[in-house]
Protein backbone atom coordinates (compact mmCIF):
# COMPACT_ATOMS: atom_id res chain seq x y z
CA UNK A 1 0.00 0.00 0.00
CA UNK A 2 2.78 2.29 0.96
CA UNK A 3 4.05 1.70 -2.64
CA UNK A 4 1.66 3.08 -4.30
CA UNK A 5 0.89 5.56 -2.25
CA UNK A 6 4.67 7.27 -2.84
CA UNK A 7 4.51 6.60 -6.38
CA UNK A 8 0.77 8.87 -6.22
CA UNK A 9 2.14 11.60 -5.00
CA UNK A 10 4.53 12.14 -8.24
CA UNK A 11 7.66 10.19 -6.22
CA UNK A 12 9.22 8.25 -8.90
CA UNK A 13 10.84 5.23 -7.37
CA UNK A 14 11.81 3.09 -10.91
CA UNK A 15 14.53 1.47 -8.85
CA UNK A 16 11.86 -0.23 -6.03
CA UNK A 17 9.43 -1.07 -8.45
CA UNK A 18 11.37 -3.21 -11.15
CA UNK A 19 12.86 -4.93 -8.17
CA UNK A 20 9.61 -5.93 -7.14
CA UNK A 21 8.46 -7.15 -10.57
CA UNK A 22 11.58 -8.99 -11.91
CA UNK A 23 10.03 -12.27 -10.18
CA UNK A 24 7.16 -12.36 -13.05
CA UNK A 25 7.63 -11.06 -16.31
CA UNK A 26 5.45 -13.15 -18.33
CA UNK A 27 2.50 -10.84 -18.63
CA UNK A 28 -0.08 -13.49 -17.48
CA UNK A 29 0.31 -15.35 -20.07
CA UNK A 30 1.72 -18.57 -18.39
CA UNK A 31 -0.34 -18.62 -15.27
CA UNK A 32 -3.86 -17.69 -17.51
CA UNK A 33 -2.39 -21.20 -19.81
CA UNK A 34 -2.18 -22.61 -16.16
CA UNK A 35 -5.72 -21.51 -15.07
CA UNK A 36 -7.06 -23.43 -18.60
CA UNK A 37 -4.89 -26.51 -17.69
CA UNK A 38 -6.33 -26.54 -14.40
CA UNK A 39 -9.91 -26.53 -16.00
CA UNK A 40 -8.89 -29.31 -18.62
CA UNK A 41 -7.93 -31.19 -15.20
CA UNK A 42 -11.40 -30.65 -14.10
CA UNK A 43 -13.15 -32.11 -17.09
CA UNK A 44 -10.71 -35.33 -16.72
CA UNK A 45 -11.72 -35.49 -12.53
CA UNK A 46 -15.47 -35.96 -13.90
CA UNK A 47 -14.78 -38.54 -16.39
CA UNK A 48 -12.39 -40.63 -14.15
CA UNK A 49 -15.22 -40.02 -11.67
CA UNK A 50 -17.57 -41.29 -14.27
CA UNK A 51 -15.07 -44.08 -15.08
CA UNK A 52 -14.94 -44.98 -11.48
CA UNK A 53 -18.70 -44.95 -10.94
CA UNK A 54 -19.66 -47.28 -13.82
CA UNK A 55 -16.07 -48.81 -14.23
CA UNK A 56 -17.99 -52.32 -12.95
CA UNK A 57 -20.95 -52.57 -14.60
CA UNK A 58 -20.14 -55.01 -17.14
CA UNK A 59 -23.64 -55.70 -18.22
CA UNK A 60 -22.62 -59.33 -18.99
CA UNK A 61 -19.76 -58.34 -21.29
CA UNK A 62 -16.47 -58.73 -21.51
CA UNK A 63 -14.26 -57.30 -18.37
CA UNK A 64 -10.77 -55.14 -18.16
CA UNK A 65 -8.93 -58.80 -17.37
CA UNK A 66 -10.38 -59.69 -20.24
CA UNK A 67 -9.97 -56.89 -22.74
CA UNK A 68 -6.53 -55.20 -21.70
CA UNK A 69 -3.20 -55.66 -23.08
CA UNK A 70 -0.48 -54.46 -20.49
CA UNK A 71 2.59 -54.82 -22.87
CA UNK A 72 1.06 -52.86 -25.83
CA UNK A 73 -0.13 -50.50 -22.39
CA UNK A 74 3.35 -50.16 -21.48
CA UNK A 75 4.50 -49.86 -25.01
CA UNK A 76 2.18 -47.04 -25.27
CA UNK A 77 3.32 -45.38 -22.10
CA UNK A 78 6.75 -45.58 -22.75
CA UNK A 79 5.95 -43.89 -26.34
CA UNK A 80 4.39 -41.01 -24.11
CA UNK A 81 7.50 -40.93 -21.75
CA UNK A 82 9.87 -40.42 -24.45
CA UNK A 83 8.39 -37.41 -25.84
CA UNK A 84 8.09 -35.55 -22.55
CA UNK A 85 11.76 -35.72 -22.19
CA UNK A 86 11.94 -35.03 -25.97
CA UNK A 87 9.94 -31.98 -25.53
CA UNK A 88 12.00 -30.81 -22.31
CA UNK A 89 15.42 -31.13 -25.01
CA UNK A 90 13.37 -29.10 -27.42
CA UNK A 91 12.61 -26.15 -24.60
CA UNK A 92 16.79 -26.46 -23.48
CA UNK A 93 17.57 -25.81 -27.12
CA UNK A 94 14.81 -23.13 -27.59
CA UNK A 95 16.62 -21.83 -24.24
CA UNK A 96 20.11 -21.76 -26.45
CA UNK A 97 18.54 -20.01 -28.91
CA UNK A 98 19.31 -23.04 -31.34
CA UNK A 99 16.64 -23.20 -33.90
CA UNK A 100 17.41 -26.34 -36.24
CA UNK A 101 17.96 -28.29 -32.60
CA UNK A 102 14.51 -27.31 -31.71
CA UNK A 103 12.82 -28.08 -34.36
CA UNK A 104 14.76 -31.19 -34.58
CA UNK A 105 13.68 -32.28 -31.12
CA UNK A 106 10.15 -30.86 -31.52
CA UNK A 107 9.99 -33.38 -34.56
CA UNK A 108 10.67 -36.22 -32.47
CA UNK A 109 8.52 -35.10 -29.92
CA UNK A 110 5.55 -35.20 -32.54
CA UNK A 111 6.68 -38.93 -34.05
CA UNK A 112 6.53 -40.51 -30.34
CA UNK A 113 3.41 -38.50 -29.93
CA UNK A 114 1.65 -40.23 -33.70
CA UNK A 115 3.24 -43.35 -31.92
CA UNK A 116 1.53 -43.05 -28.89
CA UNK A 117 -2.08 -42.44 -30.78
CA UNK A 118 -1.16 -44.89 -33.55
CA UNK A 119 -1.06 -47.36 -30.85
CA UNK A 120 -4.10 -46.30 -28.86
CA UNK A 121 -6.27 -46.39 -32.19
CA UNK A 122 -4.73 -49.90 -33.12
CA UNK A 123 -5.78 -50.95 -29.44
CA UNK A 124 -9.74 -49.47 -30.25
CA UNK A 125 -9.98 -50.83 -33.15
CA UNK A 126 -8.81 -54.04 -32.37
CA UNK A 127 -11.78 -53.71 -28.95
CA UNK A 128 -14.00 -52.46 -31.59
CA UNK A 129 -13.52 -55.57 -33.79
CA UNK A 130 -13.91 -58.19 -31.05
CA UNK A 131 -17.73 -56.43 -30.10
CA UNK A 132 -16.06 -54.23 -27.36
CA UNK A 133 -17.86 -51.08 -28.49
CA UNK A 134 -18.35 -48.02 -26.36
CA UNK A 135 -22.03 -49.38 -26.88
CA UNK A 136 -21.68 -52.59 -25.21
CA UNK A 137 -21.26 -51.55 -21.53
CA UNK A 138 -21.28 -48.84 -18.98
CA UNK A 139 -17.78 -49.78 -18.40
CA UNK A 140 -17.06 -49.48 -21.81
CA UNK A 141 -18.48 -46.04 -22.36
CA UNK A 142 -16.87 -44.89 -19.49
CA UNK A 143 -13.32 -46.45 -20.53
CA UNK A 144 -13.98 -44.78 -24.19
CA UNK A 145 -14.88 -41.38 -23.17
CA UNK A 146 -12.13 -41.01 -20.80
CA UNK A 147 -9.17 -42.68 -22.67
CA UNK A 148 -10.81 -41.04 -26.27
CA UNK A 149 -10.67 -38.13 -24.36
CA UNK A 150 -7.13 -37.74 -23.57
CA UNK A 151 -6.27 -39.32 -26.81
CA UNK A 152 -8.00 -36.45 -28.90
CA UNK A 153 -6.29 -34.21 -26.52
CA UNK A 154 -2.34 -35.35 -27.67
CA UNK A 155 -3.69 -35.39 -31.11
CA UNK A 156 -4.61 -31.72 -31.01
CA UNK A 157 -1.25 -31.06 -29.02
CA UNK A 158 0.62 -33.02 -32.03
CA UNK A 159 -1.58 -30.09 -34.53
CA UNK A 160 -0.45 -27.71 -32.52
CA UNK A 161 2.87 -29.22 -32.53
CA UNK A 162 2.88 -29.47 -36.51
CA UNK A 163 1.75 -25.27 -36.68
CA UNK A 164 4.29 -24.32 -34.00
CA UNK A 165 7.79 -25.73 -36.26
CA UNK A 166 5.97 -24.09 -39.08
CA UNK A 167 6.08 -20.77 -37.39
CA UNK A 168 9.63 -21.53 -36.05
CA UNK A 169 10.54 -21.84 -39.63
CA UNK A 170 9.23 -19.22 -40.95
CA UNK A 171 9.71 -16.72 -37.89
CA UNK A 172 12.37 -18.02 -35.88
CA UNK A 173 12.64 -18.16 -31.97
CA UNK A 174 10.89 -14.76 -31.72
CA UNK A 175 9.91 -14.01 -28.59
CA UNK A 176 6.29 -14.71 -29.60
CA UNK A 177 7.21 -18.08 -30.71
CA UNK A 178 9.14 -19.28 -27.26
CA UNK A 179 5.90 -18.02 -25.54
CA UNK A 180 3.91 -20.41 -27.55
CA UNK A 181 6.14 -23.22 -27.02
CA UNK A 182 6.24 -22.90 -23.80
CA UNK A 183 2.13 -22.80 -23.41
CA UNK A 184 2.79 -26.21 -25.56
CA UNK A 185 5.37 -27.82 -23.37
CA UNK A 186 2.76 -27.64 -20.31
CA UNK A 187 0.18 -28.90 -22.66
CA UNK A 188 2.13 -31.45 -23.08
CA UNK A 189 3.57 -32.76 -20.08
CA UNK A 190 0.02 -32.09 -18.33
CA UNK A 191 -1.16 -34.23 -21.02
CA UNK A 192 1.55 -37.58 -19.27
CA UNK A 193 0.60 -36.76 -15.96
CA UNK A 194 -3.21 -37.46 -17.23
CA UNK A 195 -1.60 -40.55 -19.07
CA UNK A 196 -0.34 -41.42 -15.20
CA UNK A 197 -3.73 -41.58 -13.64
CA UNK A 198 -5.42 -43.39 -16.99
CA UNK A 199 -2.32 -45.99 -17.05
CA UNK A 200 -2.65 -46.64 -13.18
CA UNK A 201 -6.67 -46.41 -12.45
CA UNK A 202 -7.91 -47.60 -15.83
CA UNK A 203 -5.51 -50.61 -17.12
CA UNK A 204 -3.37 -51.51 -13.96
CA UNK A 205 -6.57 -51.62 -12.01
CA UNK A 206 -8.46 -52.98 -14.15
CA UNK A 207 -6.42 -56.03 -14.60
CA UNK A 208 -6.11 -56.68 -10.86
CA UNK A 209 -9.79 -56.83 -9.89
CA UNK B 1 -6.51 -9.35 1.21
CA UNK B 2 -4.76 -5.94 1.33
CA UNK B 3 -1.63 -7.88 -0.13
CA UNK B 4 -3.52 -9.54 -2.58
CA UNK B 5 -4.98 -6.00 -3.95
CA UNK B 6 -1.54 -4.68 -3.71
CA UNK B 7 -0.15 -7.45 -5.49
CA UNK B 8 -3.01 -7.44 -8.09
CA UNK B 9 -1.79 -3.63 -8.80
CA UNK B 10 1.37 -4.57 -8.87
CA UNK B 11 0.89 -6.95 -11.79
CA UNK B 12 -1.21 -4.59 -13.46
CA UNK B 13 1.48 -1.81 -13.54
CA UNK B 14 3.99 -4.43 -14.56
CA UNK B 15 2.54 -4.97 -18.15
CA UNK B 16 2.96 -1.55 -18.90
CA UNK B 17 6.65 -2.09 -18.11
CA UNK B 18 8.31 -5.10 -18.54
CA UNK B 19 8.18 -5.59 -22.76
CA UNK B 20 11.62 -5.43 -23.07
CA UNK B 21 12.10 -8.73 -20.91
CA UNK B 22 9.69 -11.12 -23.00
CA UNK B 23 12.23 -14.29 -23.83
CA UNK B 24 13.68 -15.27 -20.57
CA UNK B 25 10.35 -16.08 -18.47
CA UNK B 26 9.54 -16.07 -14.88
CA UNK B 27 8.84 -19.68 -14.66
CA UNK B 28 11.80 -21.94 -14.34
CA UNK B 29 12.60 -23.83 -17.67
CA UNK B 30 14.24 -26.45 -15.70
CA UNK B 31 18.02 -28.00 -17.13
CA UNK B 32 19.66 -30.85 -18.43
CA UNK B 33 20.15 -32.43 -15.17
CA UNK B 34 16.44 -31.69 -13.93
CA UNK B 35 14.82 -33.39 -17.05
CA UNK B 36 17.18 -36.53 -17.16
CA UNK B 37 16.24 -36.78 -13.30
CA UNK B 38 12.95 -36.23 -13.90
CA UNK B 39 13.26 -39.04 -16.46
CA UNK B 40 14.85 -41.68 -15.04
CA UNK B 41 12.32 -41.23 -11.89
CA UNK B 42 9.62 -41.97 -13.83
CA UNK B 43 10.88 -44.54 -15.95
CA UNK B 44 11.49 -46.66 -12.66
CA UNK B 45 8.16 -45.28 -11.14
CA UNK B 46 5.92 -46.61 -14.36
CA UNK B 47 8.40 -49.55 -14.32
CA UNK B 48 7.31 -50.55 -10.92
CA UNK B 49 3.90 -50.60 -11.20
CA UNK B 50 3.39 -52.57 -14.53
CA UNK B 51 5.50 -54.99 -12.72
CA UNK B 52 4.01 -55.63 -9.83
CA UNK B 53 0.78 -56.26 -11.73
CA UNK B 54 2.27 -58.44 -14.47
CA UNK B 55 4.00 -60.70 -12.31
CA UNK B 56 1.61 -60.21 -9.49
CA UNK B 57 4.53 -60.49 -6.98
CA UNK B 58 2.72 -59.22 -3.81
CA UNK B 59 -0.04 -61.57 -4.29
CA UNK B 60 -3.12 -59.58 -2.60
CA UNK B 61 -4.72 -57.50 -4.92
CA UNK B 62 -5.79 -55.03 -2.73
CA UNK B 63 -2.43 -54.44 -1.45
CA UNK B 64 -1.23 -54.24 -5.13
CA UNK B 65 -3.91 -51.74 -6.22
CA UNK B 66 -2.88 -49.45 -3.00
CA UNK B 67 1.04 -49.69 -3.64
CA UNK B 68 0.42 -48.93 -7.37
CA UNK B 69 -2.27 -45.61 -6.32
CA UNK B 70 1.07 -44.14 -4.47
CA UNK B 71 3.62 -44.81 -7.12
CA UNK B 72 1.16 -42.61 -9.30
CA UNK B 73 0.72 -40.14 -6.79
CA UNK B 74 4.72 -40.05 -6.46
CA UNK B 75 4.99 -40.22 -10.12
CA UNK B 76 2.39 -37.18 -11.00
CA UNK B 77 4.53 -35.25 -8.02
CA UNK B 78 7.96 -35.56 -10.17
CA UNK B 79 5.98 -34.96 -13.21
CA UNK B 80 5.08 -31.30 -11.72
CA UNK B 81 8.67 -30.80 -10.26
CA UNK B 82 10.67 -31.79 -12.97
CA UNK B 83 8.51 -31.22 -16.29
CA UNK B 84 5.98 -28.61 -15.12
CA UNK B 85 8.35 -26.63 -13.05
CA UNK B 86 6.41 -26.40 -10.12
CA UNK B 87 6.78 -24.81 -7.31
CA UNK B 88 5.23 -22.39 -4.94
CA UNK B 89 6.67 -19.53 -5.83
CA UNK B 90 6.53 -18.94 -9.72
CA UNK B 91 4.01 -15.98 -10.80
CA UNK B 92 3.98 -15.34 -7.34
CA UNK B 93 2.05 -18.28 -6.26
CA UNK B 94 -0.49 -17.64 -8.12
CA UNK B 95 0.32 -21.05 -10.04
CA UNK B 96 0.46 -23.12 -6.87
CA UNK B 97 -2.98 -21.54 -5.64
CA UNK B 98 -4.63 -22.23 -8.49
CA UNK B 99 -3.16 -25.95 -8.35
CA UNK B 100 -4.01 -26.56 -4.56
CA UNK B 101 -7.77 -25.27 -5.76
CA UNK B 102 -8.10 -27.50 -8.31
CA UNK B 103 -6.88 -30.65 -6.32
CA UNK B 104 -9.49 -29.97 -3.74
CA UNK B 105 -11.76 -29.86 -6.24
CA UNK B 106 -10.91 -33.08 -7.65
CA UNK B 107 -10.57 -34.98 -4.27
CA UNK B 108 -14.49 -33.77 -4.16
CA UNK B 109 -15.56 -35.06 -7.55
CA UNK B 110 -13.73 -38.17 -7.42
CA UNK B 111 -14.20 -38.94 -3.55
CA UNK B 112 -17.96 -37.65 -3.65
CA UNK B 113 -19.39 -39.68 -6.84
CA UNK B 114 -17.62 -42.62 -5.44
CA UNK B 115 -19.13 -42.48 -2.02
CA UNK B 116 -22.34 -41.15 -2.90
CA UNK B 117 -22.78 -44.29 -5.78
CA UNK B 118 -21.48 -46.81 -3.82
CA UNK B 119 -24.09 -45.91 -1.10
CA UNK B 120 -26.95 -45.21 -3.67
CA UNK B 121 -25.73 -49.30 -4.84
CA UNK B 122 -25.92 -50.87 -1.18
CA UNK B 123 -29.51 -49.30 -0.59
CA UNK B 124 -30.93 -50.84 -3.81
CA UNK B 125 -33.45 -53.25 -2.84
CA UNK B 126 -32.69 -56.71 -3.52
CA UNK B 127 -34.54 -57.87 -6.18
CA UNK B 128 -35.21 -61.27 -7.81
CA UNK B 129 -35.35 -61.39 -11.76
CA UNK B 130 -39.21 -61.88 -11.72
CA UNK B 131 -39.57 -58.69 -9.79
CA UNK B 132 -37.08 -56.63 -11.95
CA UNK B 133 -39.28 -58.29 -14.99
CA UNK B 134 -42.17 -56.99 -13.26
CA UNK B 135 -40.94 -53.27 -12.02
CA UNK B 136 -38.66 -52.27 -15.53
CA UNK B 137 -41.20 -53.46 -18.56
Amino acid sequence: MSTQMSTATGQPEPTTFYLEEEHHPEQGTMLGFWIYLMSDCLIFAVLFATYAVLGRNYAAGPSPKDLFELPLVAVNTTMLLFSSITYGFAMLEMEKGKQTNTLAWLAITGLFGLAFVGIELYEFAHLIHEGATPQRSGFLSAFFTLVGTHGLHVSLGILWLVILMVQVRQRGLIAENKRRLMCLSMFWHFLDVIWIGVFTFVYLMGVLQ
Amino acid sequence: MSAATDHGHGAHAHDGHGHDDHGHGGASHGSLKGYITGFVLAAILTAIPFWLVMTNAIGNNQTTGLVIMAFAVVQIVVHMIYFLHMNTKSESGWTFLALVFTLTLVVITLTGSIWVMYHLNNNMMPMSPADMKHHMP
